[in-house]
């Protein structure tokens, strides 16, 4: 493999991976950060006590993010130095600024929240979550900032004197249309991330008949973060993908393997692209689908992707524009096909959160258990869409991905990184998965660790 | 003073943050193994760096994230032509992250002993890898008139690049110790810090003086008055701390190692410049912090938005320390995280 192919996996590979703990620091904070306000609020003990068990779990994921966030930082200047020499004018900043806003704050008070229950007044500790809270999402709007420019870039002009881009216009990159809709997008998935994660940990307990009413808490909560992430996920994702019909017709093409400009496409549930020929081998169809998801009405026209291509050379020269079209359209049909179970089983979560109604429901809390995953399956799904959607490009119209790679680090350095972090995330993600298992089986009953007192302390 | 100067200080100033901070942390982590025996011990170790850890370490992530912002061409050529040595220290950065979160969650010996391996080697190697990087970042390295790296990972190993490298360790773990000692309240964990401490400071000092010489020998760094005064300086502060130490005082020793790791930092970086990345090949190759850098439009804009976070991020980090300003004892272990 060349060295292009293999900083593309590696880049890929440590983003997927660093992606399973982002949306569940994003969203479990503010669960905890909602959780705690209601201990103080009542002063139930029985909050509190799930309060430090969510929080330990937080705590495992939240340092698996951290673990795998510190390569996202380097790992431009490694593998894409001539990205970063392009745009590092503009893309540096809000990099910078996301380490400066919320890192800073994150870290700190996460610290002071894990170790100042008994040192900080309770508002003060509350405070300290939600601090956690709010910088997890700032950080979130910073990067996905960073992102957008990629994908839509804006607000630079390209100096012919140093042949770069370069910012001219802060106000533009902020207010980035794709920023937008990608931050909602990004935003409610992680609310849905949360609320499953915590569904499926409140069934398990409820299951096991520990804590039941305390769970039966921890549930209710999770179902309303799990419905409402779930709709909105939903509802932006389609105006979302209306907005890249305009912005990026090629990838969204892409994703619905339209090969042919007509009017009121069909669209395809299931195909089998053949690009060779420019179009399917294979496709089971729903009539007319494809203009309703592209406009939110029938009977419109909608490009397709050998027209676009030929759009492409005209504006470009003369290039392959079509991203990988079996990855970009199976990619995408996980992230839908997530997303209608997931919000088929908050409904449900929602019908039966009573405690008495709940408790006979034993399969579907079961099923509950294993549709933990279904939120990673639809982030995963999602991300790949978007990234291997925008193929060839590393900054849309401005530069591909080939000519953004290193040109002096070798394809055995880029190989032996690869695998060295394919290694070291894998062993990292065992142990994760494992710890949280143990501390979901372990449930409240006040595991500190070491010889801590055997009986359960209630604060 | 021109934007390109100030944000070159700013590197310099966050780099400053990172070995100041990152250094007791390194240093604490690396001795995990010699200072503390029994798992208490090696618990109060790490309790002690259970909520600043982490605050620390963003300031690796700031000063590479400003690097980018304000000089992109030495953020692309210094990490694609790091590219091994790099890759080494975030793999062992990783591993020490995980082990301080994950050793104490399962009661079982084996897995704890593993774990504190990791610490300490991910504690060590990043501390080594910093001082052969800044061995080379003040000798240079082959950097073609493309601004791109012209060498190999080799040529990043010389001697006097390991003997800053163990430098660097040596230091970091003298600062460690003082750490330790100011934090925790054991006697086990106290005798061993003041049998250590002193190895670690001389051993450190007989190789800093080498490696000051082979720069003299080397590099261009003295030719700059400034470096000289601000080396000579740390090296005050390095013996400052030391009697402060023999004398029964860590509080004052630790305020002599950081302003020595302080003033040196400012002293290597005083050496480079205006380079930001010298090249051996060619003076005319080097890159500068006018020819390395962002548009006048970014570096203004980072300017006002660093001026306004960081002395925040300051105010809150400085107060995390008073929170926790109380000593670690065997009492405290059973409601601490780590």
């Amino acid at each position: 493999m060349d060295v292009l192919m293999l900083a593309r996996l590696q880049f890929a590979t440590t983003t997927v991976f660093h992606y399973f703990f982002v949306p569940l620091s994003i969203g479990l904070s503010l669960f905890l950060a909602v959780l705690q306000t209601r201990y103080l609020s009542t002063g139930d003990e029985g909050l509190k006590k799930l309060v430090k068990f969510l929080g330990k779990l937080f705590l495992i994921n939240f340092a698996m993010g951290v673990a795998t966030g510190i390569v996202q930082e380097f790992q431009f200047g490694m593998n894409w130095s001539e990205y970063s020499r392009y745009v590092g004018d503009i893309f540096g900043a809000p990099l910078a600024i996301e380490a400066l806003l919320a890192f800073f704050i994150e870290s700190t008070f996460l610290g002071l929240w894990v170790f100042g229950w008994e040192k900080l007044s309770k508002k003060l500790h509350l405070a300290c979550m939600w601090l956690v809270a709010i910088a997890t999402t700032i950080s979130a709007f910073w990067i996905l900032t960073a992102n957008s420019f990629m994908q839509n870039p804006v607000g630079y002009h390209l100096n012919e004197a140093t042949g770069r881009a370069e910012l001219t216009s802060f106000g533009e990159l902020l207010t980035n249309s794709h920023t937008a809709y990608q931050y909602a997008h990004v935003f409610s998935g992680a609310l849905a991330t949360v609320g499953f994660f915590v569904l499926g940990v409140s069934a398990y307990q409820i299951l096991k008949g520990r804590e039941k009413q305390l769970f039966n808490i921890a549930f209710k909560q999770a179902a309303i973060f799990a419905f409402i992430g779930t709709v909105a996920v939903a509802g932006i994702g389609h105006f979302q993908g209306m907005y890249l019909v305009q912005e990026q017709p090629m990838k969204m093409a892409v994703a619905d393997a339209h090969w042919n400009t007509s009017d009121n496409p069909d669209w395809a549930i299931i195909a089998f692209p053949d690009k060779a020929n420019g179009e399917n081998s294979f496709a089971l169809k729903v009539p007319g689908m494809l203009s309703f998801l592209s406009y939110s009405e029938f009977g419109r026209q909608v490009d397709g992707i050998n027209d676009i291509q030929k759009e492409m050379v005209a504006e470009y020269g003369v290039d392959d524009y079509v991203p990988n079209v079996w990855v970009t359209f199976y990619a995408f049909r996980v992230m839908l096909a997530g997303g209608a179970l997931m919000l088929l089983m908050s409904i449900l979560a929602l019908l039966w959160q009573r405690p008495e109604r709940l408790e006979t429901k034993h399969g579907y809390l079961k099923l509950l258990i294993p549709s933990m995953l279904l939120p990673y399956l639809a982030n995963t799904g999602g991300w790949l869409v978007a990234e291997v959607g925008r193929q060839p490009w590393i900054v849309y119209g401005l530069q591909t991905v080939s000519e953004g790679v290193s040109r002096v680090v070798p394809a055995p350095a880029v190989l032996l990184s690869l695998l060295g972090f394919i290694v070291i995330y894998s062993a990292l993600l065992v142990v994760a998965v494992r710890l949280i298992q143990k501390t979901c089986r372990e449930g409240l009953a006040d595991g500190t660790i070491e010889q801590g007192p055997a009986m359960a302390t209630a604060g | 003073m021109d934007l390109n100067i100030l944000w070159f200080i700013l590197v310099s100033v966050l780099f400053v943050g990172y070995f100041f901070l990152e250094g007791f942390d390194y240093g604490a982590g690396a001795l995990l193994p010699i200072v503390g025996k029994t798992d208490n011990e090696r618990r109060l170790i790490i309790n002690s760096l259970g909520p600043i850890w982490d605050g620390n370490e963003v300031w690796l992530l700031t000063a590479g994230g400003a690097i980018f912002a304000a000089f992109p061409h030495w953020y692309a050529t210094l990490f694609s032509g790091f590219y091994l040595a790099l890759f080494l220290m975030l793999l062992f950065l990783i591993l020490r992250i995980a082990a301080i979160e994950f050793r104490s969650k399962h009661e079982s010996t084996v897995w704890r002993q593993r774990w504190d391996i990791g610490l300490t080697l991910g504690s060590a190697l990043p501390a080594f890898l910093w001082g052969v990087a800044v061995t080379n970042l003040v000798t240079g390295v082959p950097i073609g008139p493309d601004k791109q790296y012209a060498g190999t990972f080799w040529n990043l190993l010389g001697p006097w690049d390991i003997l800053g490298g163990l430098c660097f360790l040596a230091l970091f773990c003298y600062h460690g110790c003082l750490f330790i000692d100011l934090k925790t309240d054991n006697k086990a964990i106290k005798v061993r810090v003041k049998k250590y401490a002193p190895r670690f400071f001389f051993a450190m000092l007989i190789m800093l003086v080498i490696w000051l010489v082979c720069m003299f020998l080397l590099s261009d760094m003295f030719k700059s008055m400034i470096a000289l005064v601000l080396t000579l300086l740390a090296a005050v502060a390095l013996l400052f701390s030391i009697f402060s130490f023999m004398k029964g005082s860590s509080g004052k020793a630790f305020i002599g190692t950081g302003a020595g790791i302080a003033l040196f930092t400012f002293a290597v970086f005083a050496g480079m410049f205006p380079n930001v990345m010298i090249s051996t090949l060619d003076p005319a190759w080097s890159l500068t912090i006018y020819t390395a850098s962002s548009s006048a439009y970014t570096l203004k804009l980072m300017s006002i938005v660093a001026g306004c976070l960081v002395p925040v991020v300051l105010a809150y980090q400085i107060w995390t320390y008073w929170v926790f300003r109380k000593r670690l004892t065997e009492s405290d272990l059973g409601g601490l995280e780590y």
